[in-house]
């Protein structure tokens, strides 16, 4: 594991390779990420690196956490994150501002987010079920059918697919690729979507389980 | 900045400096850029000019001919590197922003749109076309704010 960066979705465009490809990506703005404290096997029990992200004011936070970052010496942030630290990568000194230019284009990232909030939704938009016929005589078109059998098990299994609340969720895409780092502005290019609404915080970290093509 | 303006900042460095002027109803001629065999060459697709949608770098557009016999049509990105140039062959008048008419025409009546009636000519927008290809040629060799500037 190792460092990432926190970010605010933007939105969604497009763009062209050289091969007149068209290539959907989302932006996300990774500005004012900075290393707010390092936590280390001796005091802490563990190696990470905590990342705050927005800088925020005073007003909007409590009185411990405005401690917590004057004690470290970084400005006010509204967000903070941890990173796991895997052994033997070395850990940036406290205060030490992390930019774009932390992924490389082409390598690939999992991207966190809390998907969009659908409210209490039905069986076929939840769960994607089939439904039932729209006509001929049908009164039955979205309802969520069967959900047991009878006097075996005599009883509902569990983590039946019903209608109940949906979305706002965290979510975590695998295998993203970057598109583009923009260090003059701060953003990042990702390719294809990942959950979350505009203006959303989002977590983007190293890909686990793929690693960047060789070159 | 404020998220729109990225994203627009975004989409305007991917965007073509200067795009030949064609309306529906025109006749274009559309040199597209085919990788064949691992070689690069142009090929052409002639048509009339059925739709123009989408605004800024998602802008696309619709061209249909008849090709022995058949109606064929395509759809090209604007904004794709691949649609190397646009050429106008004629302008037609109409009074539809969408010619979807054509399509159930069969024989002369389906290749067949009003003539001139604009004052610019098919001339003066060509003209546009070879400034384009300047344009384009000029950034690709320096790829500098100067020359973005000039374009614009």
């Amino acid at each position: 594991m190792s460092l990432g960066l926190l970010g605010k979705k933007l939105g969604m465009t497009r763009i062209y390779t050289d091969q007149g490809e068209a290539v959907a990506v989302t932006v996300v703005d990774v500005s004012d990420n900075d290393v707010v404290q390092v936590k280390t096997a001796d005091i802490d029990g563990y190696r990470a690196v905590q990342v705050g992200f927005q800088n925020g004011k005073a007003k909007h936070l409590t009185k411990q956490e405005q401690g917590h970052y004057t004690k470290h010496g970084t400005p006010l942030k509204r967000h903070a994150r941890e990173f796991r630290l895997a052994d033997g990568v070395e850990a940036p000194a406290e205060g030490t501002s992390l930019t774009a230019d932390l992924f490389q284009k082409g390598q690939f990232v999992d991207v966190i987010g809390v998907s969009k909030g659908r409210g209490f939704q039905g069986v076929v938009k939840r769960y994607g079920f089939a439904g039932q016929p729209a006509s001929h005589g049908s009164m039955m078109h979205r309802r969520t059918g069967s959900i047991g059998c009878r006097l075996t098990p005599g009883r509902v299994w569990k983590n039946q697919k019903m209608p109940g609340h949906m979305g706002q969720v965290r979510r975590t895409t695998q295998n993203l690729q970057i598109v583009e780092a923009r260090t003059a502005d701060n953003v990042i290019l990702i390719r294809g979507s990942f959950p979350g609404a505009k203006g959303d915080l989002v977590v983007i970290r190293p890909a686990k389980k793929k690693s960047a093509p060789a070159a | 900045m404020i998220a729109r303006d990225i994203l627009e900042k975004i989409e305007k460095e991917h965007m073509k400096k200067a795009v030949t002027p064609f309306r529906v109803g025109d006749t274009i001629k559309v040199h597209t850029k085919v990788i064949e065999g691992g070689k690069e060459r142009l090929q052409a697709f002639q048509g009339i000019v059925l739709a123009r949608r989408g605004t800024g770098l998602n802008a696309s557009f619709t061209v249909r001919k008849i090709s022995y016999g058949e109606g064929v049509e395509r759809v090209f990105p604007l904004h794709s590197p691949a649609v190397d140039r646009i050429e106008i062959i004629s302008q037609g008048r109409v009074r539809r922003s969408k010619l979807y008419y054509l399509r159930d025409r069969v024989g002369k009546s389906a290749t067949k749109v009003k003539g001139v009636g604009r004052a610019n000519t098919v001339a003066a927008a060509n003209a546009v076309v070879s400034t384009a290809a300047a344009a384009a040629a000029a950034a690709a060799a320096a790829a500098a704010p100067a020359a973005e500037a000039a374009a614009e």
